[in-house]
């Protein structure tokens, strides 16, 4: 490895980092809102509401900053993913534009018919965008017909086909748990015990989709398995995942849902390694010919820009961590309701 | 249409809406900053009461502009494919940065900002107001910086891949700091401040027509006024710099914002106009010789005209001439209001007169009318070029995106805006109808010390 690959490849893993940092992030408020309709009273969805209150906008900030680093450090993924997924993103945006606006709205006013249309418009909302994240992310596993020139003409209705929609519903189901389990930190009393129900289904779901998106993967999208056949020592990932995800209802049989909470972004984040080792050093598999695929290497900027890059990264997030660590202290504990609420 | 076209569209419309709400989270801020001073330093409620009525419209103003904001994250990708390739190493840079060091900022702090009253000391919360203002600018900063690049690059250079030309920057520094970044960014981040002052004056002069929380009403003007006058007049200054600028750097947006076609001889300065684009005229109120003296500090001095371009090389004139004048327009009309509306307040006068009221009321529309014809008139007047000189608009578009795609998306899109809109006037009309909260007794009409 000489200088000229180690600073893609930090990119790579750099790019990774944001997204998992999404994915655990969003991925509890986004689960949050695709369970907010299992709650029916008004005062139950207005504290599953200010449960992700202070948070959700920081978290989203995650995805906008994930986009700008992918810009910035490999401009032709950024490029062919877009425009080649163009109808799937430019949903995903209105989804997160109705969410955002759904939340800040809902309790603004009081008529019941006007909450339940908010409602009903961020759980919606939030459901769809995880759906479609993982709908995303299994099309660049399987692969994409990107041709010569790294461009990827698709279309929604082939990105919506089996494989893709398993692991969006896997992940619809994984943010479920992983919200699941943050809201039982938050709640307490009758709604807590209506949410510990709800860890116990949606791990159960959630387990059951993990198994069957592995089998697929590797029945049907084999080269997303070949870095571990080649270099045996990476099964320790997968490996990981397991033990986290067997940690889950441990902690949660004992009553200890911070280490629940931390074991299912653990979880999250093996799931993330586990795809970023399985797709390295490809950031879109070309389904036409293995030479068309857009790599860490030939989609990258030049070393100037991603040394640049790297030094603004390094100053920058400890201080995004410091905030995040900071806004999630001084918030932490049950949900209150006071006049400053959603 | 045709995609081009199109995609055009349906980033102006996206730019556009989205533009309607940063200015005002920059300028609030600014507005919140010295509400929350006031209250530590005299710790009279009112100001509390300010502040918090205040920071609950900046929580409203900023969602949506979060909401709005991430399309335009990934606009660039989606519609604009073949520049996203061509720049990437240098724009993107800039709106990483943009994504680490503001939006975090401005993201976390709001949190304290809007729900951390009860949990935070009151020197804390304070802090936390400073950096989401300075949240908010910094964003601005990167944002114009990116922008300034493609009106005019430096610090890069041209580089074969395999995959076509593109740009790489060569310094960094010199990226950022490129002839246009620093007179555009002042002159934004002042139209910013006079959005929000003119907001908080608008909704102060309503609550006077109303009746309605005087002492509240006339210390939200004061505060609203100051940042006005500052802003506005530093207008002039900004407004004028970046005139000469754009002289220097992109002499056809020049000629276009003026309607200047003849090429190397002193030309005149039109106060209001109509282009004639067919016989290359300009009817109007002209000072002659007024344009060479501002640019060149001598009425004698020769301009660049639009002839000195290919037809194909000049952006289209009479949009560009239109919205520049307008916003120039409105400029001097906001530094009467502000300086005019301080020295009423001063006088008293302001408090008496309904129909003066009524205008300081309505004052709010200008500098956004003023934020985006500016922003158009910039944008336009770079034409037919993404990058200045380096990448046409038309050599920007993502090749697999069909007309119907777009078409689509821009419908959507614009239907969605107009129901954000809609909610975001209901919304907002909502609050101020409900009015700051007033506490204690006997605050509606006299300052109260806690």
């Amino acid at each position: 490895m000489n200088g000229l690959e180690t600073l893609p490849i930090i990119w790579y893993m750099l790019v990774g980092v944001l997204l998992t940092g999404y994915a655990i992030l969003d991925g509890f408020d986004l689960g949050t809102g695709a369970l907010h309709l299992f709650t029916k009273k008004d005062i139950d969805r207005r504290t599953l509401l200010n449960a992700i209150g202070p948070f959700w906008d920081g978290n989203e900030v995650w995805l906008v900053t994930a986009g700008g680093a992918l810009f910035a450090a490999f401009p032709e993924v950024y490029a062919s993913a877009f425009s080649g997924f163009y109808t799937a993103f430019i949903l995903l945006l209105f989804m997160l534009i109705f969410r955002a606006v759904s939340i800040d709205v809902r309790s603004k006013r009081a008529e019941e018919t006007w909450r339940k249309s908010w409602d009903i418009a961020f759980s919606v909302s939030s459901l769809v965008a995880a759906l479609l994240i993982g709908v995303a992310l299994g099309n660049i596993a399987k692969g994409v017909p990107v041709g010569p020139d790294f461009e990827y003409d698709g279309n929604l209705l082939e990105q919506v086909n089996p494989y893709s929609l398993l692991v969006g519903l896997t992940t619809v189901a994984m943010f479920m748990m992983h919200a699941s389990i943050y809201l039982v930190m938050k709640t307490e009393g009758e709604l807590q015990q209506q949410i510990r129900g709800w860890v116990q289904n949606t791990l159960i779901f959630f387990l059951m989709m993990y198994v069957l998106t592995t089998m697929a993967t590797l029945v049907y999208v084999p080269h997303m398995a070949e870095p571990y056949r080649n270099h045996g020592w990476l099964f320790i990932v997968p490996l990981i995942s397991v033990l986290a995800v067997a940690n889950i209802p441990r902690e949660i049989s004992r009553g200890n849902e911070l280490r629940a909470f931390l074991s299912s972004s653990a979880t999250i984040a093996a799931l993330m390694a586990l795809f970023g080792i399985g797709m390295f050093p490809n950031m879109m598999h070309s389904s036409l010919s293995p030479e068309y695929s857009l790599t860490a290497f030939n989609a990258a900027s030049s070393p100037r820009t991603l040394t640049t890059m790297l030094i603004i990264a390094v100053i920058g997030l400890p201080l995004v961590l410091g905030y995040t660590a900071g806004i999630y202290w001084v918030f932490r504990g049950k949900v209150k309701l006071n006049d400053h609420s959603y | 249409m045709d995609v081009e076209l199109l995609s055009r569209i349906q980033f102006a419309v996206t730019i556009g809406f989205h533009y309607i709400y940063p200015p005002l989270s920059i300028g609030l801020g600014i507005a919140l900053v010295i509400m929350e001073a006031t209250w530590l330093r005299t710790r009279n409620v009112m100001y509390l009461e300010m502040t918090k009525f205040w920071a609950k419209i900046f929580g409203l103003i900023f969602a949506l502009g979060v909401a709005t904001g991430i399309v335009m994250e990934f606009e660039f990708g989606t519609n604009w494919a073949s520049y996203s390739r061509f720049v990437g190493d240098v724009f993107g840079s800039a709106l990483a940065a943009e994504g680490v060091f503001a939006f975090f900022l401005e993201s976390g702090f709001l949190a304290l900002l809007l729900f951390g009253w009860d949990k935070v000391k009151p020197g804390l919360h304070f802090f936390a107001t400073v950096m989401v203002a300075l949240g908010a600018h910094f964003s601005a900063v990167w944002i114009i910086v990116a922008n300034s690049w493609m009106q005019t690059p430096t610090g890069y250079h041209l580089v074969q891949t395999a995959n076509g030309i593109r740009a790489e920057i060569t310094d960094f520094w010199v990226m950022v700091f490129n002839p246009s970044s620093f007179d555009r960014l002042s002159h934004t981040v002042m139209g910013a401040w006079q959005a929000g002052a003119f907001l908080v004056i608008s909704v102060g002069a309503f609550y006077l027509l109303r009746n309605k929380y005087e002492k509240f009403a006339k210390s939200s003007i004061r505060i609203g006024l100051i940042i006005a006058v500052v802003a506005s007049l530093m207008q002039l200054v900004t407004g004028h710099s970046s005139a000469r600028m754009v002289a220097q750097h992109q002499p056809a947006k020049l000629a276009a914002f003026e309607g200047i076609y003849e090429d190397g001889e002193p030309a005149d300065l039109t106060i209001i106009g109509w282009v004639d684009e067919e016989n290359e005229q300009v009817y109007g109120i002209k000072i002659p010789g007024m344009l060479s003296w501002m640019v060149h500090g001598d009425a004698n001095a020769p301009i660049t005209g639009l002839d000195a371009f290919l037809p194909e090389d000049r952006p289209p004139v009479q949009f560009t001439f239109q919205a520049y004048h307008a916003m120039v327009a409105i400029g001097m009309l906001l530094i009467l209001l502000a300086v005019g509306g301080a020295f009423l307040a001063w006088r008293g006068i302001l408090w008496e007169k309904k129909w003066l009221l009524w205008v300081y009321v309505f004052s709010v529309l200008l500098p956004q009318i003023a934020n985006q014809i500016g922003w158009a008139a910039a944008e336009v007047g770079r034409q037919p070029w993404i990058v200045y000189n380096l990448m046409r608009t038309s050599e920007g578009l993502s090749v697999t995106v069909s007309r119907g795609d777009v078409l689509t998306s821009l419908i959507l899109f614009t239907l969605i805006y107009i129901g954000l809109f809609v909610l975001f006037i209901f919304l907002m009309d909502d609050k101020i109808r409900k009015g700051p909260a007033m506490t204690e007794p006997g605050l509606e009409t006299e300052g109260h010390r806690a």
